[in-house]
């Protein structure tokens, strides 16, 4: 089943789509200048057709099945949103035109800060963030930015949960604070002594992710918020579990001072084999003069007769500019469209049925996987992914097994507090129907767990390709298909 | 609207989780703050809301509407058809992030093809899977610098001659990191200062040095010997490339460039005011443990069929966590696909095709704006698809006036440089006819005469 | 699990051997068996210079995990093993042998003395999840 690279399909003099000849008199091109060789393949569109659409059916996707990652919130990306993304009036747009030839855009971009703050309860959201990660970078150095301003800058610590995400810690680090992370009780809240100790006159910030990895939300969120804010601390919110809290409560008003939002997440902007995303913060007042810019202000109201006017304009104590332009734009009218089209009652309901997904499917899986954070969940949970009785049997091996019954597999290994886990999110698209075949599929590998767990530690069986070597992937280092040095296309 | 269940089912699902209400899910929330009002307006079906959208997209002009000479780095090219019908497949659009290698394969052998062009293209070894833009990949470059020499370097060396937002990018990423200067050349008057000038002020201090090419102003300079006094001085040497240039020239990597970073929206994505757009990062193999963002890498299965894996892993910060070199999570996947689709389309021949024809549609419109008396053009240096025209009179009003004609007529070089403001960025395309340029000239010609 | 008796261990799984005034360095079979199959090691610091307890010496890279090795000793290098970028697999075949990292000139003697001796380090090990 492996498909040639477009090297291999590659036919010399073969041509694709041609162009032209120059309707202009010809100048000569620049001595010294001109390359010798342009090594790219020679491929016909039809070739370039059949290679795409090979490739496309190697690949699982939301439009063929559940993909039940937790914190990734895979719901269903709305035909619509790809509609109007590609609407000529805002695709064939360029990025530094005279404001007033693209009064459409920036009213669609405010009109997305207005709602974003809304939904959220903060006083000013930046578009800017291309992605989740930097909008953590941008709260993060906000955080940085706030206590220099106010000539506080021994507050070098960051705290962070232990059950957080990856990026979290990374973040921080390469924004030059020190990490430190606190644990989590027995119950998957932020463990409030060990809290308490940790807030001193050298803390800049906790990063909080609610409900945290484990689906949970945290049962003395208002303590925690307290005690981190009497230290002269900021809180910064990880908004990737945003899906649980549409219409349920707004951060801003439990007093996180900022948050990332995840449009790739939260408001079903499609992911694309791995991007692109977006990710605009919001902010309390306080903060609002140093958010990166450009993001998009109203400078005179409308009328009855006519629009207002809107302009882009740059914060007075900017971090500085994250990404060029204006952040990833066509993100922003699908993100928009979604939210328009649920308005306030329609985000309330998402959040309600991602919630009552996931404890339906908790309910469902208990029995067979251990839970070690016994209690209501939000929008996901997270279970151990082994069992004594069979110690060979990993996490890894459930999820495998799973792409056998034509699942995704959930996320794994993560968050690293709990054993061999599994974390389940099965968002609000998904109808019971999908739910119990989810659930019926666990509890089989369950089964077989016992019986023949072979069939397990070999899956999977029934896709594409079998487990990769990853191994030898490392140490071999092939990251081409072709150079230009090699004599011979590798077969 | 998206939501399937039924009343039934939902009855139903409450009684299996044991709760009378989907409320009572909620009860954790702090009674003060649970389900506050959203003062929104309410929503709407499909049908309006792509009313409502192309109500807002109406209250634009696009570069269809006016005849488009704006560049300053973003540009716009001819998309294919292909493109966008591949990128439609829901297997790609809606795929996640390839951690499941074997469900991924489209995916990732695409990653695996996309690193290859573009490593191709620049004449370096390896490349990534893309950053979020050319800023960002410019910014990872200094990152990289400053981890390649352990933090003992701190100095970087810019360019004034490389689009300021990716300085500015750059600036904002490594103002956490202690210890770091970076400091750019020429800023006063960037058009007396090509590469070369740099050279006086690399020193064993320095890290990385970057610059462009074609540089903002569309200027090609030959980049060995500033490349040659980089490396005698122990350091790195980025360059910011435009990818459709480099169907045409000499590619960095010739020149001796470590890293090659640049954007790669003119590779088949449309400009769409902005973004999502497409870094593109490369480099020599060398270094590969030292780049940000994802790698795939090629391997075998159990029963020995060729597959791709993302690799390298272990740099990435889901398990470095706090000791990751930078917090990259996504790439822009589809973007990237984009450009290896339009790449593959094009091929040798067709990228060739289109570096030819906007270098020669640009000269011809360079030539005949030469004549207008009153307007200079930076000729002496040789360029590629973009020029600087000094004009008689603010390039602000020269602008508005083009666009009375219909006509983005480039980029007020003032908005980036304060003490350029006569001075108009000119691009042209293989899309600019030469009717579109002739009216140009003409109307270039009326402004300067009233 | 292998802990030779004649070594001090840290909590951080890095070994030492001393032999008069100098000490050998790596890491343990545990911290090998944790990382499984090494890819890459790294070990960026050169002969002759000074450093002090707890300074990041080595980077090691699995395909699913990566980790800092930290100076147990305060002293000035003698000498790193090259081997290890080219064979990086010895970590998990020889951790306590052929894989040694770095052997130093040790500046300060009583930090030998807040080292962990093997029992020490064994009933450490054996607290430790999986």
């Amino acid at each position: 089943m492996t498909e040639p690279t477009i090297y291999e399909l590659s036919s010399p003099g073969r041509v694709g789509v041609t162009f032209p000849v120059a309707d202009v008199p010809e100048t000569n091109l620049p001595q010294g200048f001109i390359r010798s060789d342009l090594p790219l393949p020679e491929l016909s569109e039809l070739d370039v057709i059949r290679h795409f659409t090979h490739l496309s059916s190697l690949n699982y996707c939301i439009d063929k099945g559940l993909y039940p990652l937790g914190s990734c919130t895979m719901k269903y990306n709305p035909r619509i949103n790809e509609e109007t993304a590609r609407i000529p009036g805002f695709a064939l747009t360029h990025p530094l035109q005279p404001e007033d030839t693209i009064q459409g855009n920036l009213a669609l971009m405010f009109d997305l800060q207005e709602h974003l703050k809304e939904i959220s309860g903060f006083a000013a959201v930046t578009l800017q963030p291309s992605a989740g990660a930097q909008g953590e970078f941008v709260g993060v150095s906000i955080i940085r930015a706030f206590h220099r301003h106010n000539a506080d800058p021994k507050r070098i610590k960051i705290l962070i949960p232990d059950s957080a995400h990856g990026t979290n810690p990374a973040t921080s680090a390469m924004s030059g604070f020190e990490v430190v992370p606190v644990p989590s009780d027995a119950r998957g809240n932020v463990d409030l002594v060990a809290l308490k100790t940790a807030c001193d006159d050298t803390l800049a910030g906790l990063m909080l992710t609610n409900p945290n990895t484990l689906g949970l939300f945290d049962e003395n969120v208002l303590e925690v918020i307290k005690i981190v804010h009497e230290a002269g601390g900021l809180v910064y919110g990880d908004g990737a579990n945003l899906n649980a809290l549409l219409g349920i409560t707004k951060p801003g008003e439990l007093g996180i001072d900022l948050m990332h939002f995840n449009l790739h997440k939260t408001f079903s902007t499609p992911h694309g084999g791995g991007g692109p995303g977006s990710g605009p913060v919001g902010v309390s007042e306080k903060l609002v003069e140093f958010l990166p810019g450009p993001i998009v202000k109203m400078i005179e109201e409308g009328t009855e007769d006519l629009a207002p006017l809107y302009s882009l304009v740059t914060p007075k104590h900017t971090i500085g500019r994250v990404k060029s332009f204006n952040g990833q734009f066509g993100m922003l009218v699908r993100a928009y469209t979604y939210i328009r089209m649920h308005g306030p009652a329609g985000l309330r309901k998402i959040s309600e049925y991602a919630v009552l997904n996931a404890n339906y499917l908790l309910s469902k899986v208990r029995k067979a996987y251990h839970l070690p954070y016994d209690r209501t969940c939000m929008h996901e949970f997270v279970v151990e992914g082994s069992w004594t009785d069979v110690p060979d049997v990993h996490a890894l091996d459930i999820a495998k097994r799973l792409m056998d019954y034509d699942f995704h597999p959930p996320t794994n290994y993560f968050p690293l507090i709990v054993h061999e886990a599994l974390m389940i999110e099965p968002t609000e698209s998904e109808s019971l129907q999908t739910l119990d075949a989810f659930a019926d599929a666990l509890l089989r590998i369950a089964e077989e767990a016992r019986k023949s767990p072979e069939t397990l530690k070999q899956a999977p069986h029934t896709t594409p390709i079998g487990r990769l070597d990853e191994l030898r992937a490392a140490k071999e280092l092939v990251l081409c298909c072709w150079l230009p040095e090699e004599t011979e296309k590798p077969s | 609207m998206f939501i399937p269940h039924t009343q039934a089912e939902t009855e139903g699902m409450l009684k299996s989780i044991g709760v009378k209400s989907i409320e009572d899910l909620f009860s954790v929330v702090p009674e003060k703050f649970r389900f506050p009002k959203l003062d929104l307006p309410d929503g709407v079906t499909e049908m309006e809301a792509l009313a409502e959208m192309k109500e807002y997209a109406a209250a634009n002009e696009t570069v269809e509407d006016l005849i488009c000479f704006l560049g300053a780095g973003a540009y716009r090219h001819y998309i294919p058809a292909a493109v966008d019908s591949l990128l439609r497949r829901g297997e790609f659009f809606t795929a996640y992030t390839p951690y499941q290698p074997e469900i991924s394969q489209g995916t990732l052998q695409a990653v695996f093809e996309f690193q290859t062009l573009m490593a191709n293209l620049t004449g370096m070894e390896v490349a990534n899977a893309s950053h979020y833009d050319g800023a960002t990949a410019t910014a990872e470059a200094g990152v990289m610098a400053y981890h390649n020499f352990r933090g003992k370097r701190s100095h970087i060396l810019l360019s004034s001659s490389i689009n300021p937002q990716n300085r500015e990018v750059l600036c904002t990423y490594l103002c956490g990191y202690e210890n770091v200067e970076i400091e750019t050349i020429g800023l006063d008057n960037p058009l007396q200062s090509n590469p070369d000038s740099l050279i006086p002020y690399i020193t064993e201090n320095t890290s990385l040095v970057v610059v462009q090419y074609p540089d903002f102003f569309g200027r090609i300079f030959d980049l060995s010997s500033l490349a040659t006094e980089v490396h005698s001085k122990g350091a790195l040497l980025a360059v910011i490339a435009n990818p459709i240039a480099l169907g045409l020239l000499k590619t960095p990597g010739e020149f001796g460039a470590d890293i090659v970073v640049g954007e790669g929206q003119p590779l088949g994505i449309p400009l769409s005011f902005g973004g999502p757009y497409l870094g593109f990062f490369t480099t020599k193999k060398e270094y590969v443990r030292k780049i940000a963002g994802r790698l795939v890498g090629e391997t075998i299965d159990v029963k020995g069929n060729r597959g791709y894996v993302l690799t390298l892993t272990a740099r990435e910060q889901h398990i470095r966590r706090e000791k990751a070199t930078s917090n990259i999570c996504s790439n822009q996947g589809l973007m990237a696909l984009a450009a290896t689709i339009y790449l593959s389309l094009l091929g040798k021949n067709g990228l060739r095709q289109v570096a030819n024809l906007c270098y020669q549609k640009a000269h011809y419109a360079a030539e005949k704006i030469a004549k207008i008396p009153g307007f200079l053009v930076e000729k002496k240096t040789p360029f590629f698809h973009e020029f600087v025209v000094h004009c008689p009179i603010s390039a602000a009003t020269i602008t508005e006036r083009l666009l009375d004609n219909q006509i983005l007529g480039g980029f007020e070089l003032s908005k980036a440089f304060p003490n350029m403001e006569n001075d108009l960025l000119v691009a042209v395309t293989e899309l600019n006819s030469k009717e579109d340029i002739d009216f140009l000239v003409e109307s270039l010609a009326e402004v300067s005469h009233d | 699990m292998n802990t030779p008796a004649n070594l001090k261990y840290t909590k951080t799984d890095e070994w030492v051997l001393v032999e008069g005034k100098t000490a050998t360095v790596g890491v343990t079979d545990f911290a090998q068996s944790q990382l499984s199959d090494v890819v890459f090691v790294e070990i960026p610091v050169d002969a002759g210079e000074e450093l002090k307890k707890q300074a990041h010496i080595a980077t090691i890279e699995s395909v699913k995990a990566a980790a800092d090795v930290n100076l147990p000793t305060s002293g000035k290098v003698i000498e790193t093993n090259q081997k290890l970028a080219d064979t990086p697999e010895l970590i998990n075949s020889d951790p306590y042998g052929a894989a040694w990292m770095l052997k130093l000139e040790i500046s300060d003697s009583t930090e030998i003395n807040q080292l962990m001796d093997a029992k020490a380090y064994e009933d450490y090990c054996s607290t430790r999840s999986h």
